[in-house]
């Protein structure tokens, strides 16, 4: 779709990953249940809550890298959300799914470009995505990386498409 | 700038918020037919089964209204448009100008000429009115003590919602539909077969191949009359065969194509500072490479969004219009988008089609990619959708797949499927 706005493109910090510094230790994935779990304490969250990772992690032979929500400028899953759930924040840009007006019909997970968006394992069918750990000022994911794999920073326009 | 916007569901409400894109002071008025707030039609289903409770079909917030400065008059009708004056006649007697305005009147159940269908318990299934008839019917059986049973007409979105919704509701049902297979349009004949197993485990009863010719009986105790003979009893029917535009008989000169009101892709009609988008319209297919109406949420979203913008003055576009279907049954999930089934003298002339499937009945699962030319344009996931935007998104890039194809139905397809190049191209965007 071709756009039309006022605003230049809203410039916001993005998860980007360093395919070639990361080891698939998965260490991400722990730290991001971790952080979206009531008790925010590693080993409670893993072993008495039930909590779906918000981040993808892809792996096969000598490469991997971690994957989460892009927070997309034009948002196609919010744009295609059937209940209104999923928003866009138009002052953050951050994009998330309020769980309690989410009935699970899997639109945003055809809508997904980058098929970040997951199917929540536990409980009520609802989904479970990325939200940049907007309480916490960092994302936990790239604060716990080991090998520095994970950065969050606003891209400047010639660092588009090269790592 | 006065903006007005007749229909006020996923089109009318894209438009409101593409306004507001680009202009947060000019005057919008929304004018709908119905009482309600601004809800979701596709829940309706999740509210007859009662998964979803009423306040929650809500589509935006309590104050959506005042929070974009939009004046809406429900309830109310748009009896005539004067393009010459733009102005609106209502109903009510008001009457409203516009210097930009959106028709935004979606659909309405096509209803085939059937004796006797005017029965009290002969119910459409598009509105939030239509989920209370029913739910309403249901109770009186209930009440009354009577097992209810149901006969739906339509094997398609719609109809097999209404089934889902209906057997959790503790009825009976039966679906007649006039085809072999169940969803159509949206599902190949392999996928089709799968999912309506499953459905029959779960208690729908299908009829296939037949019709409904007419409707006897009294209004609890209906008597279905099919083409091949059979009579089915039931208590309620639900009418389920397709929507088609709800175009409004409001003003001359505005072109209506085969079925809706044409636009072009900044969602113009023929006529000045009209515009039209959702359900109503028939707006560019890019895999059909022509004009048709694609009643589906996400696309009357999109052009509402687009028709509010360019409403506003902007300069926007949408050309990425083609079918696409999230939808579960009894939590088995189906995504489907573009062409999934290549007409069988395509394939044969060599249209440049080529069909990937694999899947296991044991395990429920269907996967078929479509492709043309070595480009994406189509899909089924059948119980196997995690990460199935990507193909959507493949078939927005109209991109040759090169050696991705061979990647495309594997189980761990994803981002490391794509050339490296490709790749980063798409995962560093900023």
């Amino acid at each position: 779709m071709q756009e039309s706005r006022r605003e230049e493109t809203l410039r916001m910090k993005r998860i980007y990953a360093l395919e070639e510094h990361c080891l698939g230790c998965k260490l991400c994935e722990v730290y991001c249940v971790a952080s979206h779990s009531v008790s925010k304490d590693l080993v409670k969250a893993h072993k008495t809550e039930e909590i779906t990772p918000r981040v993808i992690i892809e792996s096969s032979g000598d490469t991997s890298f971690a994957l989460q929500c892009r927070h997309c400028d034009d948002a196609p899953c919010a744009r295609a959300c059937i209940t209104g759930a999923m928003q866009k924040d138009p002052v953050t840009g951050i994009v998330s799914c309020d769980s309690e007006r989410c009935v699970g019909c899997w639109t945003c997970i055809m809508a997904c470009p980058y098929g970040a968006i997951r199917r929540d394992k536990y409980g009520r069918s609802i989904i479970s995505k990325c939200d940049l750990c907007a309480e916490e000022g960092e994302p936990s994911c790239v604060s716990h990386c080991p090998n520095n794999a994970l950065i969050y920073k606003e891209l400047e326009a010639n660092e588009r498409g090269v790592e | 700038m006065n903006y007005v916007i007749i229909g006020n569901s996923a089109a009318g409400i894209g438009a409101v918020e593409g306004i507001r894109l680009l202009d947060r002071d000019g005057k919008i008025t929304v004018i709908s037919s119905e009482q309600e707030h601004v809800y979701s039609r596709p829940l309706i289903s999740y509210y007859l089964s009662g998964q979803v409770e009423l306040a929650k079909l809500k589509y935006r917030p309590d104050n959506f209204y005042e929070q974009n400065g939009v004046e809406a008059l429900l309830g109310d009708r748009v009896l005539r448009v004067a393009p010459a004056e733009k102005g609106l006649e209502l109903q009510s007697g008001q009457r409203v100008t516009y210097d930009k305005l959106l028709i935004a009147t979606g659909g309405q159940p096509f209803i085939p000429p059937l004796k006797g269908q005017s029965g009290e318990n002969v119910f459409s299934f598009t509105k939030l009115d239509d989920a209370r008839s029913l739910l309403a019917q249901i109770k009186d059986l209930k009440e009354k003590k009577i097992e209810g049973q149901a006969v739906i007409l339509g094997a398609g979105l719609i109809g097999l919602k209404a089934a889902e919704a209906l057997i959790k509701a503790k009825l009976k049902v039966t679906v007649v539909e006039l085809s072999e297979r169940i969803l159509s349009t949206i599902l190949d004949e392999q996928a089709a077969a799968l999912l309506q197993s499953h459905l029959e485990e779960h208690g729908v009863d299908f009829i296939l191949g037949d019709t409904i010719t007419e409707f006897g009986g009294n209004s609890n105790h209906l008597k279905v009359n099919l083409k091949s003979g059979g009579i089915l009893d039931c208590n309620l029917a639900v009418i389920a065969v397709g929507v088609k535009p709800n175009i409004p008989n409001i003003t001359d000169n505005l072109i209506v194509s085969k079925q809706g009101l044409l636009i072009n892709q900044q969602m113009e009609t023929s006529q000045a500072d009209i515009y039209a988008a959702g359900d109503v319209a028939e707006g560019y297919d890019m895999l059909k490479g022509l004009r048709r109406v694609i009643p589906l949420w996400p696309n009357a979203y999109n052009q509402g969004l687009v028709a509010g913008q360019n409403m506003a003055g902007g300069n926007a576009s949408y050309d990425e219009g083609f079918a696409r279907n999230a939808i579960s049954f009894f939590g088995l999930p189906v995504i489907t988008a573009g062409i999934i089934d290549p007409p069988a003298e395509d394939l044969a002339a060599k249209a440049g089609y080529e069909v990937l499937t694999t899947g296991c009945l044991e395990k429920k699962t269907y996967k078929k990619v479509v492709l043309r030319e070595n480009r994406m344009v189509g899909f089924i996931n059948l119980n196997a959708v995690d990460r199935a935007g990507i193909l959507t998104g493949l078939i927005k890039e109209k991109r040759d797949l090169g050696g991705l194809k061979d990647q495309l139905l594997s189980n761990d397809f994803g981002y490391l499927s794509f050339a490296e190049e490709w790749r980063r191209e798409k995962l560093w965007k900023g």
